[in-house]
């Protein structure tokens, strides 16, 4: 055997023929690429799974903010393509525009932001940041991917059924409440795509759990943990503890659907005039409880490793330690425990009675603590420092402002008086996209800009960056603020020609043409970040092992890293934020550096 | 590349991988089992009335008894490995094998029963609740004697290369099976007695 060989990560590396020989099998294309068990070719699959479903969840949202701005015109340019069942001549029917809407909300979270920000980001960084040399098992790794993938075809596939009460996909919203999902068309074929989603967080989340307890470096202690890796622990948990309330009741609505069964079905019940032959007694609250039990830990799942990407991002271009990453710990295990028991403020409109609304009222408070302690830490990092201002730093800058928007407007939401007013108005919409869109996703840019160099070897161009950057950041605040108008204003959030008929729409339907706008605007924003990601992977800059002069782990692993990730054992030998120490001759000072003597 | 603690416990943590992964696995499951006997507290409790006496006590018993001594065969199981003798933990693990297989069917009888008396799930929360719960559980048992079937067969040459490992897996299929079987204790109760 040649003495020098060419690691998969594409550095040459010297190594001992016959100390190797033990463990090396060639694996072919597919064991490689496809069915590949190494957890940075997941992360990566993940990842781009996860960026189509996001652009492919923003274009919907585009077709529909088309309706919105001009109700009843046929769509232009792809109208004709829908076909007589969703635009006859191009223009929208309702029951379409329902579907976009269950299918928006249902692909950007469980297709879009959670593969993207756990699968993803999780996979690829959290074992080089812990100095792993894999996941702590690879198999199920490589399962969670394709059912996940599993999960997303189905999706896919219902927009074309036809066979299931109907055509077309999910109408019900993303949250298909009974008795509503339990009749409309295309709710089997969500439900079953969510059973396999379930199944592929319930795989990961196991995963993510061992290999932090168990395959953590030497020297690598809990309060060393780079933050990112405490917030993909506690999102862990979450995905484990909460998901699975959620598979039972999707089994109970399959039940429903497909064995006629009523376990979310009242008695009673009249649909089109015609009352439906079922046995009754179920209770369709019961499906609230148990999906906001899910879907309300999933915010913080969405927010988390989010918060987390930014705190790294932060340190290292501020050339300083976190301000109070134990304050920052502490936190965000606290908002873990705490967002088990804060679901039922989704439901004050269902008459839950006062007791249970004080209830959970106190404990929404409460949950806003350590969120507003995480921001603060954040903030407070920024004081004093010279600001690297780089692409990752300006969507980590920018996810701060945004961040505390959507937290704030949220307070209102958490106390029942003011949610009666607010509650399925457009303000909710604000509320929560202004979290998650230029909260969570611009933290996922970051995330991309930061660690692409450590995944392909090379950088992405910081010109295009700063396009794609500051063209979101605009248009999507002016897509999102007028929301809050919108919703004051009392204005309906599931109206297919924004509720025209309502005289107290009158004045806020304007503001639908400036959304749309800047809605197609913001698509138009990314085609500079598609260039870039596709293009810096062939002629982007390359870079050496440490391009940011960081301090964590995957920093000390070559760029990319071959299999097994680190040539030597790594060892850690202090915190992870140790930069501009004092009496240091660089300002910045790596956990893998050993003391010197 | 070897990933540490696949066999060996790791000292700060005192648990092997595969230990963790399958406790945390339970975890889930409690969850998912919590939720359908919420489900089942909250349909009982808002019905005009519940019915008793529908279901078979005494093959609901039989069924008892039959899970509670296959989870004793497993244990042997494993200790017999543990105490190296391959011959009694074939035959433990064929034991608790077959005990499965028997609950499947006295199962496969009850349901059958009730389908020809027409007590389908769409007769009533009750009977929905019943089948969704016991169905649920028997594809657990049937998850189970999927493992097993496996490590009877083509998992056993493990013990060979690793008998440590094989010895965790045996384990690991234990602590799962115990949970199968709590979950039928709990739901014996709850759908036959009360």
């Amino acid at each position: 055997m040649d003495k020098t060989e060419i690691h998969p990560g594409g550095e040459r590396v010297h190594v001992d023929a016959h100390a190797h020989a033990e463990h090396h099998e060639e694996l072919g294309w597919w064991r490689t690429y496809v069915f590949s068990q190494d957890h940075k070719v997941i992360g990566i699959q993940y990842a781009f799974t996860g960026l189509f479903f996001l652009l492919f969840g923003f274009t919907l949202m585009m077709i529909m903010r088309w309706q919105l701005a001009y109700p009843g015109r046929p769509i232009p340019l792809i109208g004709q393509w829908f076909g007589q069942d969703r635009a006859p001549m191009g223009i929208m029917l309702p029951e379409f525009y329902n579907q976009l809407g269950a299918m928006h909300g249902t692909i950007m979270v469980f297709l879009g932001v959670v593969p993207l920000a756990v699968g993803g980001f999780g996979n690829f960084v959290m074992p080089l940041q812990i100095g792993a040399p894999d996941m702590a098992f690879p198999k199920i790794n490589m399962a969670s991917y394709w059912v996940y993938f599993l999960g997303g075809v189905t999706m896919l596939a219902s927009f074309f059924q036809r066979w299931d009460h109907g055509v077309g996909a999910a109408q019900s919203g993303w949250t298909s409440y009974p008795p509503l999902a339990v009749i409309a068309p295309g709710q089997t074929l969500w439900l079953v795509g969510m059973i396999f989603l379930i199944t592929s967080s319930l795989l990961g989340s196991v995963n993510f759990i061992t290999t932090i307890v168990q395959l953590r470096a030497k020297g690598l202690s809990y309060m060393r943990m780079p933050f990112f890796v405490w917030a993909q622990f506690v999102t862990a948990f979450l995905l484990l503890l909460a998901f699975p309330p959620l598979e039972a009741a999707g089994v109970l609505q399959l039940m429903d659907r497909l064995a006629g069964t009523s376990f979310f079905m009242p008695s009673g019940l009249v649909v089109s005039g015609k009352p439906m032959l079922i046995a009754g007694e179920g209770n369709p609250l019961l499906w609230q409880h148990l999906f906001w039990f899910l879907a309300h830990p999933e915010v913080y799942v969405l927010i988390l490793p989010g918060m987390g990407i930014v705190s790294e991002i932060i340190a290292n271009n501020t050339r300083k330690p976190l301000w109070g990453y134990k304050a920052l710990v502490y936190s965000v295990t606290f908002l873990g425990f705490m967002s088990f028991i804060v679901w039922a403020h989704h439901m004050f409109m269902t008459g839950m009675g006062t007791t249970m609304s004080a209830f959970f009222q106190t404990t929404t408070m409460i949950i806003s603590i350590p969120s507003v302690v995480i921001l603060t830490a954040l903030l407070l990092s920024l004081w004093g420092a010279s600001i690297r201002f780089t692409t990752p730093m300006l969507f980590a800058l920018a996810f701060i402002p945004m961040f505390g928007i959507g937290g704030l407007t949220g307070l209102p939401l958490g106390l029942a008086p003011a949610d009666i007013h607010l509650h399925d108005t457009y303000y909710v919409i604000g509320h929560f996209h202004y979290v998650v869109a230029p909260g969570t996703i611009f933290a996922m840019f970051a995330g991309i800009y930061y660690w692409f160099p450590k995944a392909t070897g090379r950088k992405m161009n910081e010109m295009l960056g700063a396009i794609h950057f500051w063209g979101s950041f605009i248009c999507i605040n002016i897509v999102f603020m007028p929301m809050f108008i919108q919703g004051l204003g009392g204005m309906n959030r599931r109206m297919y020609d924004g509720g025209m008929q309502y005289a107290h729409n009158k004045e806020l339907l304007k503001y639908n043409l400036i959304i749309g706008i800047a809605a197609w605007s913001l698509g138009l924003f990314q085609l500079p970040f598609i260039v870039n990601f596709l293009g810096s992977i062939k002629w982007g800059a390359l870079v050496d092992k440490n391009p940011w002069e960081a301090t964590t782990l995957e920093w000390s692993a070559p760029s990319p890293p071959g299999h097994g990730n680190f040539l030597t054992e790594p060892i850690v030998y202090r915190g992870p934020y140790e930069y501009s120490v004092p009496g240091s001759a660089k300002d910045f000072t790596p956990q893998f550096e050993p003391e010197r003597a | 590349m070897n990933i540490p603690y696949t066999v060996e416990e790791r000292p700060d943590s005192g648990l092997a991988n595969g230990k963790l992964g399958i406790w945390l696995f339970l975890a889930s499951e409690v969850m998912l089992f919590g939720a359908l006997f919420s489900t089942y507290i909250i349909l009982r409790t808002g019905a005009s009335e519940w019915p008793h006496g529908e279901l078979n006590v005494w093959l609901g018993m039989a069924n008892t008894f039959i899970l509670i001594a296959s989870s004793v065969t497993m244990v042997m199981a494993w200790a017999s490995l543990k105490l190296n003798d391959w011959g009694k933990h074939r035959l433990y693990l064929i034991a608790t094998f077959v005990l499965a297989g028997i609950f499947l069917v006295n199962k496969y009888f009850e349901y059958s029963s009730h389908w020809t008396r027409g007590e389908l799930p769409s007769r009533s929360t009750f009977l929905a609740i019943y089948f969704t719960l016991t169905g649920l559980h028997g594809l657990h048992i049937l998850g189970g004697m999927i493992v097993m079937a496996y490590f009877i067969g083509p998992g056993a040459s493990l013990w060979k290369r690793n008998p440590d490992q094989f010895a965790n897996r045996i384990e690991y299929t234990g602590l799962y099976w115990h949970f199968v079987d709590l979950v039928w204790i709990f739901l014996f109760p709850v759908l036959y007695l009360l």
